[in-house]
C-alpha cells in the first residue's frame, strides 16, 4: 500500500527523525493563513502529493504558471494562491502517463537550504531474504538512472540481524561525509530500520536525504510502501489509503478478492490463477492483439464472483471480445460456466465470448454452455481458444 | 525415486477441522497419501475424518511420527503456525496460505536455512508426487506418473505444466509449486539441484514468471551443474506491464528488474529449451527429451 509524502513523514517523525516542519490539506486549504504563520519562512514549498514520483518535473493541465508540483514560494501572500492554483488541477509527469493525476492533498513545508544530496532506500533483497539498505551520493536523481549509468555510486549493506544495524565505516570516504556525520547517518539508519519493523513496510525511500547549510542530515522526501500482507496488524495504517489514488475497477476488483490490471489492448480476459492469467495475456499477445486486463478469479472463485468479473470487464469500453481461461482445481469449471451464462443475462452482455475449460469438470462445463441460449463459444485448446478471441475482436 | 515426499510420508494437517483443512485433507486421503493426524488448538482429543486432532504440533509428530505438515491456517495466524511445526523440527512443511507478512518470511527463512528445512510455500498449490502423495491443493486426476520433474512459481499454471506432460506420455517424478511471494522456502535451484540429482527424473520443466532474479539465478545454476539433463522452461509475463504487481505479492517488474525477457534469455543462454506458448509446455519438454537422445 503506497503512502502519500505528508503520512510517511509524520509516521516517520514518530522515530524521532529529521524532517521539516510542514502542514497538509486535504481538499481543502481553510487552516492555510493561520498554518503559514507557525511555518518559518520565506520561502515556503508548495508539494502536490500524488502517488506518483517526478512531481518537480512535472506540469498541470490547467497552467497558472511556468513551475511543477512542487514550487518554492517567497511572497507569503501567493502561498494561498498557488497552493490554490493546484488543488484539484491534474498533474502530469514523467510516472502518471499522459491523463496525470488529479491533487487532492497538498503540503506545506518549510524550507532547506541544501549543501549535498544523498539516495538512501531499504527494502528487501530476494536474492538473500535480507533486508538492504541502498545509499548513494548522487541524490535527488532517478535511482534507474544511476544504477544503469554509474552502477559503482550505489553502496549497498545488507542486515541479516535486525536488532544489529550497524553501516560500514568505509561509507564515510565512499560518500565523502565526516565522521560525525557518519555517526549522524548510522543514527538515521538505524532509526528507518526500527520504524521498517514497526510500519511492516516493504519499501521506504528517502530521496533525497541532504546535507543541510549546518552540516546535518534533512529527510527532504520520504516514500514508504507498507505491506499489505501485514496491514491486518496495523488497522490504523490501513486506514490511511487515499482510494481516489486507486484506478477505480481495480479498486472494486480487489474489494472481492479478485486481482485486476487494467490494460490498454481490446481483449478482456478472466482467468483463475495470476500465473495462468499472465500467460493467457501473453499468447493474445502472439496472435497479434493486445489484452484489456490482467484479471485473476482467485483461488476461491464461484459463480457470484465470475459475475463480477463480467461486470469489470464490461466496464472497460475497449474490450470487443472475452476469452475466458479456467483451469479447475478447487474451483469447478461447471460452476464458472454456470456463472457465465447467468451474467450474459443479467448484465446483457453482447460482446463475443471464448471459453476454453480444462480441469475439474470441464466437459459438465462445456455442456452448460453448449445448451444455454448464449453464443459463447467454447474451445479446449488454449491456441485454438486465443485465436478465435483475436479473430472476434478484429 | 521422486524428490522430498513419496509414498511412505506421513503427513499432518495444520488448520485439519478447518473448510480448506477439511476439504484437502479428504482429497490427499483419497488420493492415497498417508495422511495421520491433525492440528487445531482447543480441539485435540477428537477424531476427524477418522484421524486423531491434536492441540499441538509437538503432540501430534511425537504421537503419529508424521515426517511432513501442511499448514491451511488463515494469513493472521499462519506464522506462528509454521514456528510450531518449525519449534516440532518437522522436516517437510508446506504453506498453502496466501498472505504471510514478509518481515515474518525473513525471520522463518532463517529458521528453515538453520534447520534445513524443506519448506514449500508459502502461497503455493503445494507438491504432488503422483500415485504417492499429494499435499496440497493440486487436483490429483492430472498427475501421471513419469520422468519429468515440474517446479513453478505459479498455481493453475502449475497444473497446466503437470497436465500437459501427462497428457504427452511423459508423466512427473514429483511436482512442486514453489510459491508466488516475493520470499520462500524452497527456490528453484534447491528444486533443479534435488531433480537433477535424482536419478528417475530425466527431464525439468520449470515454470516462472516476472519479478526478482530467481529464474536468472537458476540459469546460472543450470549452467555451472556437471550433472546434465533436458530442462525446459515457460516464463510467464511477456505481456506484463511495469511497476504493477500481477496478482503475485512477487510478480512485479520493478524498473527494468524482473522482466519476463531478461529471464528468458538467460535461461536460453543455459541451453533450457523456451516453451513459446502456455499451450506448448508438454510439447517443448517432449522435444527438449527427444533433442537430448538424439
Amino acid at each position: 500500500m503506497n503512502l502519500h509524502e505528508y503520512q510517511a513523514k509524520k509516521l516517520l517523525q514518530q522515530f524521532g527523525l529529521p524532517l521539516l516542519k510542514g502542514k497538509a490539506y486535504v481538499n481543502n486549504l481553510k487552516t492555510i493563513e493561520k498554518d503559514l504563520s507557525d511555518l518559518s519562512g520565506p520561502p515556503w514549498i508548495v508539494k502536490s502529493q500524488i502517488h506518483a514520483g517526478g512531481r518537480g518535473a512535472g506540469y498541470f493541465q490547467k497552467p497558472f504558471n511556468d513551475k511543477g508540483g512542487v514550487q518554492v514560494i517567497q511572497d507569503k501572500a501567493q502561498v494561498p494562491v498557488i497552493a490554490n492554483s493546484m488543488l484539484g488541477n491534474i498533474l502530469v509527469t514523467k510516472q502518471t502517463g499522459a491523463d496525470g493525476k488529479k491533487v487532492n492533498r497538498l503540503f506545506i513545508e518549510e524550507e532547506c537550504k541544501i549543501e549535498k544530496e544523498f539516495y538512501l532506500s531499504l527494502l528487501i533483497d530476494r536474492t538473500n531474504s535480507q533486508l538492504m539498505l541502498m545509499i548513494s551520493a548522487a541524490g535527488g536523481m532517478n535511482i534507474e538512472d544511476v544504477a544503469e549509468k554509474n552502477p559503482e555510486k550505489i553502496f549497498t549493506t545488507h542486515f541479516p540481524d535486525l536488532t544489529k544495524i550497524n553501516l560500514p565505516k568505509n561509507l564515510e570516504k565512499q560518500l565523502e561525509i565526516n565522521s560525525s556525520q557518519f555517526e549522524e547517518l548510522s543514527s538515521i539508519s538505524k532509526k528507518l530500520v526500527k520504524a521498517f519493523k514497526s510500519l511492516d513496510a516493504s519499501t521506504i525511500e528517502i530521496n533525497p536525504l541532504v546535507l543541510n547549510s549546518q552540516g546535518n542530515f534533512v529527510l527532504l522526501d520520504a516514500k514508504v510502501i507498507l505491506d499489505d500482507n501485514a496491514l491486518f496488524r496495523h488497522p490504523e495504517l490501513g486506514n490511511l489509503k487515499d482510494i481516489s489514488e486507486e484506478n477505480p475497477l481495480e479498486y472494486e476488483a480487489s474489494q472481492n478478492d479478485m486481482s485486476y490490471v487494467k490494460l490498454d489492448g481490446s481483449i478482456g480476459c478472466m482467468v483463475n490463477g495470476a500465473g495462468l492469467a499472465m500467460a493467457t495475456m501473453d499468447i493474445i499477445k502472439q496472435f497479434e492483439e493486445e489484452p484489456a486486463n490482467f484479471l485473476d478469479l482467485g483461488g476461491t472463485a464461484n459463480k457470484e464472483r465470475a459475475i463480477k468479473g463480467f461486470k469489470i470487464i464490461q466496464s472497460d469500453t475497449n474490450v470487443r471480445s472475452v476469452l475466458i481461461n479456467i483451469f479447475g482445481g478447487i474451483i469447478r469449471c461447471d460452476m464458472i460456466a454456470s456463472g457465465i451464462v447467468e451474467a450474459i443475462k443479467e448484465l446483457n452482455f453482447t460482446l463475443p465470448i471464448v471459453v476454453r475449460f480444462q480441469g475439474t469438470n470441464a466437459a459438465q462445463g462445456r455442456d452448460i454452455i453448449n445448451q444455454s441460449s448464449s453464443d459463447v463459444i467454447s474451445i479446449d485448446d488454449l491456441t485454438e481458444a486465443a485465436k478465435k478471441a483475436v479473430e472476434l475482436a478484429q | 525415486m521422486s524428490i522430498i515426499i513419496d509414498k511412505n510420508t506421513k503427513v499432518i494437517c495444520q488448520g485439519f477441522t478447518g473448510g480448506q483443512g477439511t476439504f484437502h485433507s479428504q482429497q490427499a486421503i483419497e488420493y492415497g497419501t498417508k495422511m495421520v493426524g491433525g492440528v487445531t488448538p482447543g480441539k485435540g482429543g477428537n477424531t476427524h475424518l477418522n484421524l486423531p486432532v491434536f492441540n499441538t504440533v509437538q503432540e501430534a509428530i511425537e504421537t503419529t511420527h508424521a515426517d511432513a505438515s501442511v499448514i491451511y491456517v488463515p494469513a493472521k495466524f499462519a506464522t506462528k503456525a509454521v514456528h510450531e511445526a518449525l519449534d516440532a523440527n518437522v522436516k517437510i512443511i508446506t504453506c498453502i496460505t496466501e498472505g504471510i507478512p514478509v518481515l515474518d518470511m525473513i525471520e522463518i527463512k532463517k529458521r528453515v536455512i538453520a534447520q534445513k528445512t524443506f519448506f514449500i510455500g508459502p502461497n503455493c498449490p503445494g507438491i504432488v508426487t503422483p500415485e504417492e502423495c499429494k499435499i496440497g491443493i493440486m487436483p490429483g486426476f492430472i498427475h501421471q506418473k513419469g520422468k519429468i520433474g515440474i517446479v513453478s512459481r505459479s498455481g493453475t499454471l502449475t497444473y497446466e505444466a503437470i497436465w500437459q506432460t501427462s497428457q504427452i506420455g511423459l508423466g512427473q517424478t514429483t511436482s512442486i509449486g514453489i510459491g508466488g511471494d516475493p520470499i520462500q522456502g524452497m527456490n528453484f535451484i534447491d528444486c533443479l539441484d534435488l531433480f537433477l540429482k535424482d536419478e528417475e527424473t530425466k527431464g525439468i520443466l520449470m515454470i516462472g514468471e516476472i519479478g526478482g532474479t530467481a529464474e536468472e539465478a537458476a540459469a546460472e545454476f543450470v549452467k555451472s551443474s556437471s550433472i546434465k539433463k533436458p530442462i525446459s522452461a515457460f516464463i510467464a509475463g511477456l505481456s506484463a506491464p511495469k511497476g504493477k504487481r500481477m496478482g503475485h505479492a512477487g510478480a512485479i517488474i520493478s524498473g527494468n528488474k524482473g522482466t519476463a525477457q531478461s529471464k528468458i534469455d538467460a535461461l536460453r543462454k543455459a541451453e533450457v529449451h523456451i516453451a513459446p506458448s502456455p499451450a506448448k509446455l508438454g510439447e517443448t519438454m517432449l522435444k527438449a527429451m527427444q533433442s537430448s537422445d538424439s
